[in-house]
């Protein structure tokens, strides 16, 4: 055997011996990583892409502000919601992307974090008679309460001015959910003359152009106030809207995907089943038709595995159901390489050349091939991965990624695992049956 | 010797009848569109008791969602489809399935696209195909540069690409009249992966021309041609057969949710053998022939 094939022998090994390393048991902390990285449509969750209406942003902010400020409340009402590791990306100029992985309570969830949750104090005018003024259909007419801040500017009393503390309580008596809040300074100040203006009078409370309640003032007010008229849902979200503040943008959800996780654990579980028989299958198949060369194909297809899963935990790849596959249909181009090699290897020894020559022949001669051949799934993946991450296909992206790895490891395995192991076998095995030509 | 390029006509016929019913279908009914393409919400119900067909039809359409698609999967949940709706709509949804239905109603999957969201999807999968088409083409023709007509071999090897891709489309547009197989973003990563797979075997056959071209075999390219089709036919074989194998394996036991996506695979290697051995070779040999002026190759 040749030196250089002794130290290609034991690269190999080598590697695959790190590889084994790193993937046994799964659930090993290896180089900081732990398990597997699953998509969501594997471990259930949601994935959301929201439209920001830029239309209606303040003209006090740029475009990239308002947008920073979208997410960053965002990630604060997720987290309070209990969300846990959740993914909130800004997408092009006006969108963004949100992860809730494992999430059981989506819908909460969506209106939640969405909501834009602007709270608005309103005051009424009163006729002649003391009655607030009505419109025609009777509706009592609510104008924003404004009262003059300390800079002596005149301020809308809005949510805006509310310390992040507020909380869900319950009323004494009735039991009642009330989220309790606290103003700022600012708004202690504007809350001051907003109550001292409508004493015995209705305030109302709106929550996006909603009114919650609109309680009479009894008397002069300034740091604290509670608000009523909430199922205790509602006033868990309200409380944490209160707390994260009201989204500068509206926003809009445009698409969303939501797997339950049992779905998901029932995918996961069918694809590693459907995963072992097709590998079997191959296995059978190689060792049946090529004999010794399949066995040695086996051999390489075992590194390829172990190798391909270490990549897939250390990088890490989120693995989808669509990766899952494309890393099952990878193993069987994987083997293709081979069998181009030991069509070629066939050929060479039927025109006579010795084991070893024929084996080196082999490898030299379908390399074209399989560098053509390869390339092109490699165009097809790369435009794949660009077509999927244009708009929110999870399933897109992570069968272009896990076919491009899958490939491009299938290269190297052909050309260096099973060319070391090839050569060794027919150093040890000369029956040339055994390779599949008649001795 | 099976002369495979002199009965090409025969093979060019067989094509034919494979195309032409698939392309009437995609004439006359078109595809059945995935609402990647078409915007609009679809799910997967899970119900705590058995759930009738026509029972759940009647419920959708008592609910204002007279255009709901209802299909039964073969693991007994229901795939419903229906117009776009948000958060408040799909809760009212919900919860009048449960009250009117009497059961539990678990929603496994949930897809949501917005007609402006569709839009771009189908831009981009437009954009997606022309890149990759052209982009192979190219590589192809770089491949074989050093072959007289570089451009001819990359055609011919695109025209049995396209034959791979109308047939898979044509049955697709079949399945979906006949089964309510859908065209969605999924189907695109298929038709593009297969494209660059199929083109693999006849790259191969392709490799083998250009090396007998060169040792000068014979002559005549299309003698040339045969012997190299027949020289690489077991491997073209087989190594679409081991990725069949796998497909096969993900079909049976991987699940419904991929199920149509595999399937898409599945026809796309199994009529890609049949482009790389009977159509890619035999094209070349036709171009080479219907040119009397150039002169023979080797």
């Amino acid at each position: 055997m040749k030196t250089s094939n002794i130290y290609l022998m034991i690269f190999v090994l080598v590697l695959f011996a790190i590889a084994l390393w790193a993937i046994v048991p799964l659930d090993s902390d290896r180089f900081g990583r732990q398990g597997l990285t699953l998509g969501l449509d594997l471990k259930g969750g949601t994935y959301l892409v929201y439209e920001a209406d830029i239309t209606k942003k303040d003209t006090s902010q740029t475009i990239d502000e308002a947008m920073t400020g979208v997410v960053g409340k965002i990630e604060r009402r997720a987290n309070a919601f209990g969300v846990k590791e959740p993914i909130i990306q800004r997408q092009g100029e006006n969108r963004i992307l949100v992860q809730l992985p494992g999430e059981k309570n989506v819908d909460e969830a969506k209106k939640l974090i969405g909501q834009v949750a602007l709270l608005v104090f309103m005051e009424t005018t009163n006729d002649a008679q003391g009655q607030p003024i009505r419109d025609t259909a009777g509706n009592i007419q609510w104008t924003p309460a404004k009262a003059t801040g300390t800079d002596g500017a005149e301020k809308e009393l809005t949510g805006k001015y509310l310390k992040p503390n507020s909380k869900v309580m319950l009323k004494q008596g009735t039991n009642e959910p009330e989220v309790a809040f606290e103003w700022n300074d600012e708004g202690a100040v504007l809350f001051e003359q907003v109550t001292k203006r409508n004493l015995q009078k209705p305030l109302g409370i709106f929550l996006d152009n909603q009114m919650l309640s609109a309680p009479t003032v009894q008397s002069v007010i300034k740091a604290n106030g509670v608000i009523t008229g909430m199922a205790m849902q509602e006033a868990q979200s309200l409380a944490i809207q209160l707390n994260s503040g009201s989204l500068d943008l509206p926003l809009k959800i445009i698409q969303e995907q939501t797997v339950d996780a049992t779905l998901g654990a029932d995918s996961l579980q069918k694809s590693v089943v459907a995963g072992a028989i097709g590998i079997l299958l191959i296995i059978l198949f190689m060792i049946l038709y090529y004999r010794m060369s399949g066995v040695v194909a086996t051999l390489a297809l075992i590194i390829y595995g172990v190798i391909l899963t270490a990549i897939f935990k250390l990088v890490p790849v989120t693995l989808t159901l669509a990766g899952i596959a494309a890393g099952i249909v990878s193993v069987g181009m994987a083997v293709d390489a081979n069998i181009l090699i030991f069509e070629r290897m066939k050929e060479e020894l039927r025109a006579g050349r010795t084991l070893g020559a024929a084996v080196d022949a082999g490898f030299n001669r379908a390399w074209l091939a399989i560098r053509d051949s390869n390339v092109t799934t490699f165009i097809a993946c790369i435009v794949l991965y660009w077509f999927g991450d244009t708009f929110g296909a999870f399933m897109v992206k992570g069968f272009a990624l896990t076919l491009f790895i899958g490939v491009a490891l299938s290269m190297f395995t052909a050309i260096t695992v099973s060319r070391v192991f090839l050569m060794a076998a027919v150093r040890i095995v000369k029956n040339s049956w055994l390779y599949g030509v008649k001795a | 010797m099976i002369d495979i390029v002199n009965k090409r006509n025969w093979f060019f016929l067989i094509s034919l009848c494979l195309l032409i019913p698939g392309i009437i279908s995609m004439i006359v009914f078109g595809f059945r569109l995935g609402i990647d393409f078409s915007s609009g919400t679809m799910m997967t119900l899970r119900f705590g008791t058995t759930v009738d067909q026509a029972a759940l039809r009647q419920e959708f359409s008592n609910l204002g969602y007279g255009e709901a698609s209802i299909q039964k999967t073969s693991e007994g949940d229901y795939l419903v489809r229906i117009r776009e709706i948000d958060t408040e709509q799909k809760e009212a949804l919900m919860a009048g399935l449960k009250k009117d239905l009497k059961t539990e109603v678990t929603v496994r999957d949930y897809y949501l696209v917005s007609p402006l969201v569709a839009s771009e999807v189908a831009r981009n999968a437009a954009i997606a195909v022309g890149v990759a088409s052209l982009c192979m083409i190219l590589y192809i023709a770089f491949a074989f540069r050093h072959m007289p007509n570089p451009f001819r071999w990359g055609a011919s090897a695109v025209i049995a690409l396209l034959h791979d891709v109308l047939i898979v489309m044509g049955i697709f547009s079949i399945l979906g009249w006949a089964v309510g197989y859908q065209v969605d973003a999924m189907f695109i990563t298929a038709m593009l992966t297969i494209v660059g797979y199929s083109i693999n075997n006849t790259c191969v056959v392709y490799d083998r021309i250009r090396e007998n071209v060169r040792k000068g075999i014979s002559r005549d390219f299309a003698v040339t041609v045969n012997a190299s089709i027949l020289e690489t036919i077991v491997r073209c074989i087989n190594t679409s057969l081991t990725v069949i194998l796998t497909c096969l394996a993900i079909y049976l036991f991987g699940g419904v949710t991929i199920q149509q996506f595999i399937m898409a695979l599945l026809v796309g290697v199994v009529v890609g053998i049949y482009d790389s051995v009977f159509v890619a070779g035999p094209l070349l040999v036709l171009w080479e022939r219907g040119m009397k002026t150039s002169p023979k190759a080797g």
